[in-house]
């Protein structure tokens, strides 16, 4: 019997993930537990496992597109089927007929006895307009506590209910396939290569740190850049933060450039916007992504409305938001989404740099260090103040020069004044 | 169906709650059915077991309740225990019921036939004893499912007497109240008759190899029985191995090892263990395997020979009707073609209708941390409970255990008055994978004992409202 292989819940509260790539092609035998393609949200990219065996049938969702959770991918054949009615079963017919007619037809002859785990459960039934889930509270809770998606998963309980047992059974494939996966992927780095000398090792890629190199290879190559660069002048802001500060609240210069950025965002509403194939989004509100590093790569935890928010609070949210990526505990909902991006090197020292815009957004700010410079003061004088740089990265498409010229101008006022514009 | 080669469709062996229940399930699902018993329908459950004893021990609580009418403000001469009319109305609800199961198998179109059966070959029974001359000696079915039971184990020196050694037939069924009894093996079966007999005046032993009585049951749940029993004025002998047993002037003289003690009494009554009835079935014809006196089959029923399947005592432990009942409808499903799911054995239920009463469903306490788990024990007594003390039965308690990481309920113990009509509660629980989440959210009415059940959960995480 065919069965159809839908869209994984990858995390929570994602609604659509991309088919980054299909492992098997049509045609090809799938082992349960094999991996049959990898597929993506924005932080991740995970393998999607089959739960049953058989053979790839029709592939529904071609690699690169994207599916909602829960929607058909492809089609899986039992060993032997050659082609099914995909159009029937997309129509949800159910595995079998119900008991009564079976029993009329009657069995074919006496039964060998077969153990019975080797029945094949069916699909989970989910409700793919409300996106719901059948699963007990038990199988729900293991399977949270495992970071295990439920849906995709078989049921095996009354009517595809998923049960302890499903999950149970998920988890242990899982755990049986990653040693079997790790060697496969040390073998596909290339033995003798030249860039390895004796004493080098090849550390095998993260998802993390492979969704990290695919994504900013995808905005560096497709996404038309271009950059403008402002130095302020930071002798207002330093002051006014060495106040707020001694008033005994502690906020960074990191959370003060957040918080001009929004200013200025709100104030020049062309660049407030991202670019989609289908339609330009125009943003009401400033919701800013802040990079993080951590020990596992780069992550960019959202700030959501910065505008409508105090300085304070924006400053605790992004404690909090640090913390939490440093420590691995983001959920999905904290880093995906936001239209601008903020990345400070400054703390190392670096003057100034150009940072690659972090899709789908449009534009990030690379902020450098405050040093002390020689400056033009007025009337032909000379004086030494603090500055900082800063560098505007770009996404042509959905902005032209002026618009990001006025943002910048806009928020190095604020950087510049930051009295009447912060407080 | 092979109409054309079978007679029958699924011929059911036995006439129990597995083997009647198998062939019910049978009939509804239009397989044409045959159901095979040598002695009466709804065998020894209905007969001789379970139902028989509830009706006895039934009588034991109306007697213990009015003796303690007074507590209650009810004021009554002395009640006088009647043993051969208790014995009649249980023998009464016996037959009500073997009535309404052959109704049943009427109603549904399954042709019961009065025989005893065996295995001819592949499809083939072959009948003995039938009582109509005219009825064939044979016939074919397509399927043979076995459902014929186990019986009591006999012990050597032991053999069954209804003046003097009583297994559960003879003790269903005595002609006499001996002055005392020794009841050999604390199981469900011995501690039940045991309570039925001391209720009725009669001095009590009971013996038992384990360490405690009700082995199966949580180490807690076993403690407050013992100690009931003590407290109501039996004698117990945990720890204890027969070890010799000699009969005269009317007195059994049972040694236990070790020398410590020679008990005497008029009857001695044993309950230690059972055999599964495997013998004269043919099945030496046929490949099916036979381990230690049970059929060995896959978690469906199917055994090493196709077409036959065994279920219920035959088929293995746990002893119990329910059991036998629900395998049987899960291998006749998959006979016909359905997908059912095998029994989970760690969800069947068990009672105990000793008095106190005992239910549990799933682990105890030691079995769970046994297997590595961290466990959350939450208990809530029945003194703390509003019916119960209204009741006047404030006796007993309700134990979980959850297991800490994820809040599944991995086991239920409780000993009290009616706990046996509550354990379902958390049986149900357990089938739908409830979390103690769940169950705290769980409204459970007052005042009714079940209550306990729920503050048993909220205990587990400190969190009881009533103790």
């Amino acid at each position: 019997m065919a069965t159809l292989l839908r869209m994984p819940e990858v995390s929570a509260n994602v609604e659509s993930a991309v088919i980054v790539a299909w492992a098997k092609v049509e045609g090809d035998a799938v082992a349960a537990g094999d991996c049959v393609a990898e597929i993506e949200t924005d932080k991740a990219v995970v393998e999607f496992v089959s739960e049953s065996a058989g053979r790839l049938g029709r592939i529904l969702v071609a690699a690169g597109h994207e599916a909602r959770v829960g929607a058909p991918v492809a089609v899986l054949l039992d060993d032997g089927e050659r082609d099914v009615d995909v159009e029937a079963l997309l129509a949800g017919q159910p595995a079998g007929g119900p008991l009564k007619e079976l029993a009329s037809a009657g069995p074919a002859g006496p039964a060998s006895p077969a153990p019975a785990a080797a029945r094949a459960a069916p699909p989970a039934p989910a409700d793919t307009a409300s996106g719901r889930v059948f699963a007990s509270p038990l199988a729900r809770r293991l399977a949270a506590q495992a970071g295990l998606p439920l849906p995709g998963l078989a049921g095996s309980g009354p009517h595809g209910r998923i049960v302890k047992r499903d999950v149970q059974a998920a988890l242990a494939r899982a755990t049986a396939a990653r040693p079997s996966t790790a060697p496969v992927e040390t073998a596909v780095v290339p033995e003798p290569a030249p860039l390895r000398v004796p004493g080098d090792v090849a550390v095998p890629h993260s998802a993390m740190r492979r969704t990290i190199a695919r994504r900013l290879l995808e905005s560096k190559t497709t996404i038309p850049h271009f950059y403008l660069r402002s130095e302020c002048r930071m002798e207002a802001l330093s002051a006014l933060r060495r106040q707020i500060n001694e008033a005994g609240r502690h906020v960074s210069i990191n959370d003060i450039i957040v918080k001009a950025v929004a200013v200025a965002l709100m104030d020049c509403p062309d660049m407030n916007v991202t670019w989609t194939d289908e339609a330009l989004i125009r943003h009401a509100g400033a919701d800013v992504s802040v990079a993080v590093s951590t020990p596992s790569g780069l992550i960019t935890p959202v700030v959501r409305g910065v505008h409508d928010k105090s300085l304070s609070r924006v400053s605790a949210e992004i404690a909090a938001l640090v913390a939490r990526a440093r420590e691995g505990r983001l959920s999905p909902q904290e880093y995906q989404g936001g239209s601008f991006t903020v990345s400070n090197l400054g703390m190392y020292g670096t003057t100034e740099f150009a940072a690659i815009i972090n899709p789908p957004q449009a534009a990030i700010l690379a902020v450098g260090a405050i040093e002390r410079r020689v400056v033009a003061g007025p009337e032909g004088s000379v004086e030494v103040t603090p500055m900082m740089t800063v560098t505007l990265s770009v996404d042509h498409r959905a902005i032209d020069g002026a618009a990001a010229a006025k943002w910048l101008d806009a928020f190095r006022r604020v950087i510049e004044n930051p009295l009447a514009a912060l407080i | 169906m092979k109409s054309v080669d079978y007679d029958y469709d699924v011929a059911v062996i036995g006439g129990g709650p597995g083997g009647y229940v198998a062939a019910l399930r049978a009939a509804q699902l239009g397989l044409r059915t045959a159901l095979v018993e040598q002695a009466d329908l709804g065998g020894i459950c209905l007969n001789w077991g379970c139902i028989p004893t509830k009706a006895l021990l039934r009588s034991a609580d109306v007697l213990r309740l009015i003796r303690s009418a007074d507590r209650y403000g009810v004021a009554v001469g002395a009640p006088v225990a009647d043993l051969s009319a208790m014995v009649a109305r249980s023998r009464k609800v016996a037959s009500e019921l073997q009535r309404g199961v052959a109704y049943l198998l009427k109603k549904n179109g399954v042709e019961v036939i009065h025989a005893r059966a065996s295995l001819g070959g592949a499809g083939s029974v072959r009948l003995e004893n039938v009582p109509d001359s005219a009825h064939a000696r044979s016939f074919q079915a397509a399927y043979v499912i076995l459902a014929t039971g186990a019986r009591a184990r006999v012990l050597p020196g032991l053999d069954p007497d209804p003046g003097s050694v009583w297994y559960y037939r003879e003790a269903l069924s005595p002609g006499f109240l001996p002055p005392r009894m020794v009841v050999i093996g604390a199981g469900a079966i011995g501690v039940e008759f045991a309570s039925f007999y001391h209720a009725l005046g009669v001095q009590v032993h009971i013996v038992e190899m384990a360490d405690r009585v009700l082995p199966p049951e949580d180490e807690e749940i076993s403690r407050h029985v013992a100690a009931a029993l003590s407290k109501q004025g039996m004698e117990l002998h945990l720890g204890a191995r027969m070890i010799g047993s000699q009969r005269a002037g009317g007195v059994w003289r049972i040694q236990l090892q070790g020398g410590v003690r020679t008990l005497e009494a008029e009857v001695v009554l044993v309950a230690a263990g059972i055999v599964g009835n495997h013998e004269d079935l043919g099945l030496e014809r046929t490949a099916v395997r036979v381990e230690r006196s049970h059929v060995v089959t896959d978690a469906l029923g199917a055994t090493h020979e196709p077409g036959v399947y065994a279920i219920g005592d035959l088929a293995g432990a746990p002893w119990l009707a329910h059991k036998a009942s629900h395998e049987a409808v899960a291998c006749v499903e998959a006979i016909a073609g359905g997908e059912p799911h095998p029994l989970d054995v760690m969800r069947i239920p068990a009672c105990t209708y000793s008095h106190p009463q005992v239910a549990h469903v799933g682990l105890t306490e030691a079995q769970a941390r046994a297997r590595g788990r961290a466990v959350r024990v939450g208990r809530f007594p029945f003194t703390a409970n509003g019916k119960a003390i209204a009741l006047g039965d404030t006796e007993g308690f309700v134990k979980v255990v959850m297991d800490a990481e994820s809040g599944e309920l991995l086991g239920a113990h409780m000993v009290g008055a009616e706990v046996t009509e509550m354990i379902q509660g958390y049986a149900v629980a357990m089938g739908l994978e409830a979390t103690e989440e769940d169950l705290m959210q769980t409204v459970f009415p007052h005042p009714t004992q079940s209550e306990a059940m729920h503050e048993a959960v909220l205990s587990a995480y400190e969190r009881a409202l009533h103790l």
